[in-house]
């Protein structure tokens, strides 16, 4: 935490792929990078919502003295003179391996197809279960819903392997108002197909749910 | 009970304790440790009380029968100890019970049929027994001695004193840093300071003045690991007395301790000692007349694994699911209710009143350098004598599972042990005490490629454990023989990380649902060699990617075994054999003609009706109808049953 020790400087030096780049202080090395105009892979990560570290393909390598680490860039920030390598072999290990697993679990979603082309994984050697799954489970409809609409419609059922992205009781939720910004921040467009299980059916709504 | 309202006083009640009882007053001990428990222990002390009260015995002096904590040799369990002369009765049943009164209580005579016995030789006492000889009992020193259920019981054991000395006669800043330099380390895995831990949270609350909360984890939820619920039960003062002088030297006046729901005795006794406490006024507004204010709230745990990774237990605390978050902040910095929150595990709390009462330089010429004091293990497996031990960190694992343990019975050697519970690591036998150059890979065909200690035996310590791949973890210690194969055993924890994983992150819930895909081909024979690989990588993309403690450890098992013992993956999947003869897809059961008896006991057994044979001559098994579950080498009487 360089920043606060000397409280003059402004912005927070650091390099990421070698090149030196600043950051203003409280923001992430992801933003850092996207800044610069740096890629670095992303699902779970939305601007409008919490970091929530789920998909874990934002990890970068940083390497501080002798010290070295893979994190997610989306929560971490910067400190002085800390190098980050976006593409280094652990990284891309760990990119690889979690695109693969994701062209098994969610096997219908052109996005995760598309993305895993780019790191060059174009099969996969897991067993399919659902041909026509989208949802990755990245939580990004869940915490749109609680942190930027604040109605908490949806919610995360099950833990797990079995966790599952759905509303309360599983039944369709009163609280949702029916405006869609958990289907525009879908990564796979997976709630697309989904809403009317969300809000269900709105000629049959009862209660004091919001103006429908 | 009288509210004690300084120290003096609570020095008097010991004094007044100690000096009112009767040293010549026979005391029973009855263990009521998870394994007596299981064996019957309910019966054996049920057996004493009502002996006792309905004979009335015709001596001056009635004799005590204390039901206490785990004794810890858990293999011989029933355990009984008869005070004053220290008799250690093994395997007591409650028929033995009348014996044992009229032998030992009343005529003060030995019952030698159920003293120890190992080789030949009788053992009186605890101390004499090689198990515990080579222990060294500090945490557990008053567990199996006290009656957890009262309090005066356990001030006479020194109880509270530490606290009292605390309080009265040092700073809150002395109390962290004596913890500091007797160099305690967390005793949940992860091994970190815990006096730098307890500075940081003061720090916090420096520059940013509120409440700071402290919790103690007993979310004890490896398979095969009993250390904190031992403490819990035993002795539930020692992990109350921690937590008090923690919560005075960081100035926090709420604790907490979450307990996993699966311990209801531990839940009973700390309820019972937290309102005895109370009771006395050492909890509470103004403790022992000093100002200060402390309580502690006891919180179940719904039984997720998970919930003992710190941020997850906050999670759960606060009412939110119970999912871990990423740190930093740590919880010294932001933790429960976004205030500095100090998680220590329960065997760490109970560490601190010891550092308090003899000083940190004691505490630290207990250990090695780095890793101070001593660790409870609990060793369970393919070991002659299971059960929880107490042993100066540093010693080596051969002496900790061939002279504690008494070594695998039937066979020369171990062949492994499985450290840290479910997040830890297969260490081979080679480990034990070998010189380094003997280690290397061709010498004993080993496939460690990376770092070999650099020392002459494998110690147990935070370090020395780490270099191995596998960790010191919570103290578990799963003794393998030859006749567990290490593919199996490395499916077994990940199948359970797979279960208890949270979900969150897309590594640990993909990951190991993936890494359990591959071992489960293996099992089965299928797969080529590239996929030990392949499986190697994955581990390590869990080890590098994932969220939190859970996800990154639990590679450990596979990438351990697969360091250590690949010769027999490559079995599996090249053979398609398992050496151990555990995979059943791998093996074969038949009947030795030359050893069959004819006793037909197999047949009738057999679930699939496939062993056929008149009697008294050999029997045969069709290998089509049979399933491989093994019923019929349980029941053979001669062992004809072999393993192909």
């Amino acid at each position: 935490m360089s920043s606060l020790d000397n409280p003059q400087s402004e912005v927070i030096n650091f390099s990421i792929d070698g090149q030196p780049v600043q950051a203003k202080p409280g923001w992430t090395i992801l933003e850092t990078a996207r800044h610069n105009h740096i890629h670095i892979p992303t699902l779970c990560y939305h601007p409008a919502i919490k970091p929530w570290g789920s998909c874990r393909l934002c990890v970068v390598e940083v390497r501080y003295g002798k010290r070295g680490k893979v994190l997610p860039s989306c929560l971490h920030p910067p400190i002085e003179e800390l190098e980050v390598f976006t593409n280094s072999e652990p990284v891309l290990n760990v990119r690889r391996w979690v695109l693969e697993m994701l062209l098994a679990a969610v096997p219908a979603s052109r996005e995760i197809k598309k993305l895993a082309a780019q790191y060059g994984v174009t099969s996969t050697r897991f067993p399919i279960t659902d041909p026509e799954e989208e949802c990755l489970r990245c939580g990004r409809c869940v915490a749109v819903c609680s942190e930027v609409v604040g109605v908490q419609a949806l919610t995360f059922g099950s833990a797990g392997v079995n966790k599952t992205m759905e509303t309360p009781y599983r039944v369709p939720n009163n609280a949702c108002i029916g405006c869609g910004c958990c289907v525009s921040v879908c990564p796979t467009g997976a709630l697309q197909k989904r809403l009317d299980t969300v809000r269900g059916d709105l000629s049959r709504r009862t209660g004091h749910g919001f103006a429908h | 009970m009288n509210r004690l309202t300084n120290a003096a006083e609570l020095q008097a009640l010991k004094d007044h304790l100690v000096q009112t009882q009767d040293p010549n007053r026979p005391i029973v001990r009855v263990c009521r440790g998870p394994g007596c428990l299981a064996l019957g222990a309910d019966k054996v002390s049920q057996a004493f009380q009502a002996a006792i009260t309905s004979q009335g015995l015709g001596v001056k002096v009635q004799p005590l029968i204390k039901e206490t904590g785990c004794h810890g040799f858990c293999s011989q369990g029933t355990m009984v100890n008869v005070a004053p002369a220290n008799l250690c009765y093994v395997r007591v049943k409650p028929e033995d019970v009348e014996e044992i009164i009229q032998t030992t209580l009343l005529k003060g005579g030995v019952l030698e049929r159920l003293l120890y016995h190992d080789n030949g030789t009788r053992y009186k006492s605890e101390a004499e027994i090689p198990f515990y000889r080579l222990q060294k009992k500090v945490i557990l020193k008053n567990v199996g001695v006290i009656d957890p259920s009262d309090i005066h019981d356990a001030i006479m054991a020194g109880a509270y004193q530490s606290f009292a000395k605390a309080l009265t006669t040092m700073s809150p800043d002395e109390v962290i840093h004596t913890v500091g330099i007797s160099g305690l380390r967390g005793r949940g895995g992860g091994g970190f300071p815990t006096g730098f831990k307890w500075q940081k949270a003061v720090e916090s609350v420096r520059e940013n003045p509120g409440p700071l909360y402290i919790i103690a984890n007993g979310e004890e939820g490896d398979p095969g690991a009993f250390m904190d619920r031992a403490i819990m039960e035993g002795d539930p003062h020692a992990v109350i007395e921690g937590m008090a002088l923690g919560a005075y030297a960081m100035g926090a006046h709420l604790g907490f301790l979450y307990v996993r729901h699966e311990y209801p005795i531990a839940i009973r006794h700390l309820t019972t000692a937290l309102q005895q406490a109370r009771a006395l006024g050492l909890l509470g507004k103004n403790i022992l007349g000093t100002g200060f204010d402390f309580d502690i709230q006891i919180s179940r745990g719904a039984g997720a694994y998970v919930c003992g990774e710190e941020t997850a237990i906050i999670a759960s605390l606060e009412g939110r699911i119970g999912e871990p978050v990423t740190r930093p902040p740590y919880p010294s910095e932001q933790g429960l209710w976004n205030r500095p929150t100090i998680i220590n595990n329960v065997e760490t709390w109970a560490n601190v009143r010891h550092i308090i009462d003899r000083g940190a330089q004691w505490y630290a010429d207990l250990g090695v350098a780095h890793s101070t004091g001593t660790k409870i293990f609990s060793l369970v497996g393919k070991v002659k004598n299971t059960g929880l031990v107490e042993v100066p960190m540093g010693i080596s694992l051969g002496t900790l599972v061939e002279e504690i343990g008494g070594g695998v019975p039937g066979q020369e050697h171990f062949k492994a042990v499985q450290t840290g519970g479910p997040s830890g690591g297969i260490v081979p036998y080679e480990f034990r005490d070998i010189p380094p150059e003997a280690l290397k890979p061709e010498s004993v065909g080993l496939q460690a490629r990376e770092s070999i200690p650099e020392k002459k035996e494998l110690t147990v310590d935070f370090d020395s454990m780490a270099q191995t791949g596998s960790i010191m973890g919570g103290g578990g210690m799963i003794v393998m023989d030859d006749h567990d194969c290490v593919v199996d055993v490395a499916r077994y924890f990940l199948r359970f990380l797979e279960e208890d994983s949270c979900g969150k992150c897309l590594p640990c819930r993909l990951g190991l649902k993936g890494m359990l895909e591959f071992l489960n081909n293996f099992s089965q024979g299928k797969g080529a060699p590239e996929d030990i690989d392949a499986l190697e990588s994955l581990g390590r993309a869990l080890v590098d990617g994932s969220l939190c403690g859970l996800g990154r450890s639990a590679p450990n098992p596979v990438l351990t075994s697969i360091r250590y013992f690949r010769d027999e993956y490559l079995a599996h999947i090249v053979d398609h054999k398992c050496p151990a003869g555990v995979c059943r897809d791998l093996i074969t059961y038949r009947i030795a003609p030359d050893i069959c008896n004819g006793c037909t006991l197999c047949a009738q057994t057999c679930p699939q009706v496939c062993i056929t044979g008149e009697e008294n001559k050999p029997h045969t098994i069709d290998q089509d109808a049979c399933i491989r579950c093994g019923a019929c080498v349980d029941v053979c009487p001669v062992n004809a049953v072999v393993v192909d």
